[in-house]
């Protein structure tokens, strides 16, 4: 695979704390990228996570960010 | 990429026709019920937060006017409204209301007071109603009607009021089935 574009650098973080488990992020998500664990919080999975930031517009409780991935 | 869509994604219509039957008839209220017994029974029988995250057509009509019809502004709630202490307060006089709420039924019921064809709005507001109720049932029973068809009204007004000036779904953040749920997962899972 060529190079990860500029919003693929970047991958959704959620803030468990303020989450309220909706789950408005994961109807909007293309990708399965982001799912409400046991009714607590959203967890994402970074490797599926494309950075297209329609989770972060949607959250109604505006905890989830994009911050830039870990390079190895 | 997930495109196909599920019958439950189209609740959101049943949640128009609960508004629709009790306007022309109160009765019909006592169908909500539904949207406050499955949420909890769902959280409490494994089921998580199933009823907030798929069922729930009240989340999903939300999301349709302020996405789809793009009513909303789409900006942050402010701090204190995700708080825990506001949705725990919400949550706590939403509790209060509502056994107000059975409290005038057990009034009507003993015939302590009569029976008002009312539905009052953000608790405050009372708005005749009297056409949707013929006298077909004992007062009491029209009394938690139209009691529970208030506070059903009063949700989604706080609801449309909350997504003109935040995000679609932003009366999810403080949505006493949404805290309670989140909190029988808490209990369970923490
Ligand atoms: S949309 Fe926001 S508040 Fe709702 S489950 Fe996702 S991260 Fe949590
Ligand atoms: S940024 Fe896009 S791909 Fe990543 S979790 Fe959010 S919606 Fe899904
Ligand atoms: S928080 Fe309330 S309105 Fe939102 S999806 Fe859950 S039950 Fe429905």
């Amino acid at each position: 695979m060529g190079q990860l574009s500029m919003k693929q650098k970047k991958h959704a973080v959620v803030n468990r704390k303020l989450c309220v488990a909706c789950g408005s992020c994961q109807k909007v998500c293309p990708m399965e990228a982001i799912l409400v664990y046991k009714g607590l919080y959203a967890k994402t999975d970074e490797a599926r996570c494309i950075g297209c930031g329609r989770c972060v517009k949607e959250c109604p409780a505006s905890v989830i960010t994009l911050e830039a991935r870990h390079e190895n | 990429m997930k495109t196909e869509k599920h019958w439950y994604d189209y609740l959101w219509i049943a949640e128009l026709i609960y508004f629709g039957l009790g306007f022309f008839n109160i009765l019909f209220a006592w169908a909500g019920l539904c949207m406050f017994f499955i949420p909890l029974i769902l959280a409490l029988a494994g089921w998580d937060k199933a009823y907030c995250n798929r069922y729930c057509g009240r989340g999903q009509l939300f999301a349709l006017l302020g996405g789809r019809l793009k009513l909303s502004r789409y900006r942050d709630v402010p701090g204190w409204l995700r708080s825990r202490f506001f949705r725990y307060g919400f949550l706590l006089f939403f509790m209060a209301m509502f056994c107000n709420m059975l409290h005038v039924t057990w009034l009507v019921f003993s015939g302590a007071e009569n029976l008002r064809q009312v539905v009052t709005i953000l608790w405050v507001f009372k708005l005749p109603w009297q056409w949707a109720y013929s006298g077909a049932v004992t007062p009491w029973v029209a009394q938690f009607a139209f009691g529970f068809y208030s506070i059903m009204i009063t949700s989604t007004v706080l609801g449309i009021i909350s997504l003109l000036l935040w995000k679609s779904r932003s009366w999810c953040v403080y949505c006493p089935m949404g805290t309670m749920t989140q909190l029988i997962c808490k209990a369970k899972h923490e």
